[in-house]
């Protein structure tokens, strides 16, 4: 550009800088951080992915375990990326995969040959486990991965705004609108499910009397009861009596606990939290009936270890997966009870988890038990996906139900001949 | 880029180096220092712009699944299948008309800032970095900050609470579809992170009009202002302009970042790139389709290049006119 200067003695130096700028650039490219720093005892080197939890001290945790164990040397990634599936599906396909990593079961990872089969070190400790979980994570009698944690997710509420709107608990969703409506104030919206609602997308399934997919891996949540829950769902939508576009998402108790909606959907995760911005004023209830013949309930989420079956240290990572998530009781019972509330997968554990005995995560664990609906590891993120845009282009969006989910039953129905022809 | 039109007409031409200074030769013959200069950048052109597009040429006539050194070859089922796709045809048809909208609007701002700029008297240098900073900000972090400050839905969000002054009710802005309002936000990003640049190339088209020429539509009887701007200052502007508008149309087929940032788990929205990486890079990991769709893009954007290099005369130098 010509309105600069122009002398040559100028230019050359620009030149030059920027030559040096180039090369600078590109050394400073080799030394990128591949998350396989050397050393370690025995010169194995292991590399594991975490989603990144909300609660403080969860990080410091993961790795604080790893540096106990001394027959690795294990690296912990803590993938803070909002879509941590896109990155850990893309990463296991190249040579930095991770040794290890926690998801949830699902079944083209094992069809794919993705993940190891972890029967022999889950057998001996077999009947420890909550039957629900080993059965979540079986495929043709072998088990895929191992449970860390078990995370319900249920209504929050505030007790006292509740009792101030003169609201009873909702069991219906008709009563859940209802009482939506009763506890929108200038200042407080009466509910908050999540900016794209996404979190409760199965239980409206549940409570409808539904289902993802019957035991013949078959679709069935294409039902009356669930079309007639999506429609009552856009009507609460466009209500105004939701809390839309908050800063933060479902899983963070920040809504709830900053007082921008009195009913919250989120997880028994965030119990320490509330309990200690909002000391006893608060409350929980499963998802209420989505039609008057379905039955509430309550999702039984979680996170568990899988092995990358196509990683170099299969055996090392299993080594260390069998270590600490199967030996060192006590670091499970940490990751479970100390940050956020999970139950621990482990009956051993559960029943010796005193914090999880009183109050509110009492109640939880008796959600947990009377409502909750496990992982189905037929269901995968493709599934997932179909049915997050049904809810998009018809709770969000005004389309019809019954064609949102035809567009979804293919999707569904490709993804189910793949897996299961 | 050409960002000056008729130079030779008048006026300040580049200052020409002093043939009394002795230059400084660098070692070597012209053909080594071309070379050594140029080497570099072509090395990582031909790396990581020409290898890419010719892998993923390739890829789309692929089965690939799970995979990018596919061996089963389809012909051009790939195109097929994201020619019938209704998501990635409707994501083309949607972005023609942002680009349609998104293109004049940033055109039309830069310009008027560089017009501004250029009249100040006093602190221009100041109001020039100003306007030009957002571009050293990444699409990311604005996303962000617009998502979660301005244009977030909770009544403390900025925007909220301007509103909430004359007594508007909370938007919102990303959350609920209707009435699109996301679009508000997305523009107003986009405005703020791009216009500071195309300001700039328009400024230093502007400072290359020569006085002479104002000097004499004054004599001839035209009204500085509008008369000006229009007969004078817009014409000269013409090879700038078409490089901008050419440029814009490009980001705008190219947009990514902020609605990637912005419109996280939706369907509606998705710039063609958005709905290739949820293709190509999500659950399905279909690298065939997504090339095959890259490849439509790309075509896409040669054929408006070319079209609109015919109707405005870019790069036919001073015959433009």
């Amino acid at each position: 550009m010509s309105a600069m200067s122009n002398s040559n003695w100028d230019r050359r130096n620009v030149l030059r800088a920027a030559m040096g700028l180039a090369a600078a650039g590109g050394l400073a490219a080799c030394g990128g951080n591949t998350g396989r720093s050397g050393g370690g005892s025995s010169g194995v080197n292991l590399n594991q992915y975490f989603h990144a939890y909300g609660e403080a001290g969860t990080e410091q945790a993961i790795k604080k375990y790893a540096k106990a164990y001394d027959k690795a040397n294990v690296t912990t990634q803590w993938i803070t990326s909002a879509d941590f599936e896109s990155k850990l599906f893309a990463t296991l396909l190249t040579k930095s995969a991770p040794d290890l990593f926690e998801f949830h079961p699902q079944i083209q990872l094992i069809k794919s040959g993705q993940v190891a089969d972890l029967t022999d070190i889950i057998e001996p400790v077999k009947d420890d486990f909550n039957p629900a979980d080993i059965a979540s994570h079986t495929v043709d009698g072998k088990i895929y991965g191992v449970r860390m944690i078990d995370d319900p997710q249920f209504f929050f509420y505030r007790k006292s705004m509740l009792e101030k709107a003169k609201v009873d608990v909702p069991t219906t969703l008709d009563e859940l609108a209802e009482a939506a409506a009763k506890l929108t104030t200038g200042k407080v919206k009466g509910l908050y499910m999540g900016n794209d609602l996404h979190s409760v997308i199965n239980p409206l399934i549940w409570s409808a009397g539904a289902d993802t997919l019957n035991s013949k891996n078959e679709i069935a949540y294409h039902t009356p009861g669930v079309v007639e829950g999506i429609k009552k769902m856009r009507k609460l939508f466009t209500s105004g009596n939701l809390l839309l576009g908050a800063p933060t998402e479902s899983w963070d108790p920040s809504s709830f606990t900053q007082g921008l909606a009195a009913i919250q959907f989120c997880g028994m995760w965030a119990m320490p939290t509330i309990q200690e911005a909002l000391g006893d004023d608060w409350g929980v209830f499963p998802f209420p009936k989505t039609i008057d013949s379905g039955k509430q309930s309550v999702v039984n989420g979680g996170w568990s270890m899988f092995v990358n079956a196509k990683g170099k240290n299969v055996d090392a990572a299993k080594e260390y997966v069998k270590w600490l998530w199967i030996d060192q009781k006590q670091y499970q019972e940490d990751w479970a009870t100390s940050y956020g509330f999970h139950i621990p997968p482990r009956t051993s554990i559960a029943q010796s988890a005193t914090k999880l005995k009183t109050g509110n995560a009492a109640e939880g664990v008796k959600l947990f038990n009377e409502f909750g609906h496990f992982d189905n590891i037929g269901w995968t993120q493709a599934m997932i996906t179909a049915l997050e845009d049904v809810f998009a282009n018809s709770v969000r969006k005004d389309m019809d139900p019954e064609a949102a989910l035809d567009k979804a039953d293919t999707a569904v129905n490709r993804e189910l001949k793949k897996l299961f022809g | 880029m050409s960002t000056t039109t008729k130079l030779d007409l008048a006026g300040p031409a580049p200052a020409k180096a002093s043939p009394a200074r002795p230059r400084r030769a660098l070692r070597g013959s012209p053909t080594f220092n071309f070379w050594l200069f140029t080497g570099p950048f072509l090395i990582g052109l031909a790396i990581f712009v020409y290898a890419p597009i010719v892998w993923s040429l390739w890829l789309s006539f692929f089965d690939a699944r799970f995979t990018v050194t596919p061996d089963k070859f389809i012909g051009f089922d790939n195109y097929k299948y994201m020619l019938t796709n209704d998501d990635f045809v409707g994501s083309l048809g949607t972005f023609t008309v942002f680009a349609a909208f998104i293109v004049p609007t940033t055109w039309a701002l830069s310009l008027g800032l560089a017009l501004l700029v250029n009249r100040l008297r006093f602190m221009r240098a100041f109001f020039r970095s100003v306007f030009f900073l957002p571009t050293a900000c990444s699409y990311v972090a604005a996303s962000l900050i617009w998502k979660m400050s301005i244009f977030s839905g909770v009544r403390f969000g900025l925007m909220n609470t301007v509103l909430g002054w004359f007594g508007v009710e909370n938007i919102a802005w990303l959350a609920d579809p209707s009435p699109p309002w996301y679009w508000f936000v997305i523009v107003t990003a986009r405005l703020w992170l791009q216009s500071g640049f195309y300001m700039i190339l328009f400024l230093a088209a502007l400072q290359n009009i020569p006085g002479e020429l104002y000097e004499a539509a004054a004599i001839d009887g035209a009204k500085p202002g509008w008369q000006t701007f229009w007969y004078i200052t817009l014409p000269q502007l013409r090879a700038t302009s078409t490089a901008v508008i050419l440029l814009l149309l490009i980001a705008a087929y190219q947009a990514f970042d902020e609605f990637f940032n912005l419109l996280s788990k939706t369907t509606w929205g998705r710039p063609p790139l958005v709905e290739l990486y949820y293709k190509a890079l999500g659950e399905s990991q279909d690298y065939g389709a997504g090339s095959a769709g890259a490849v439509i893009l790309t075509v896409l954007i040669i054929i408006v290049t070319l079209f609109q290099g015919k109707i405005m005369g870019f790069g036919r130098g001073d015959e433009a006119k």
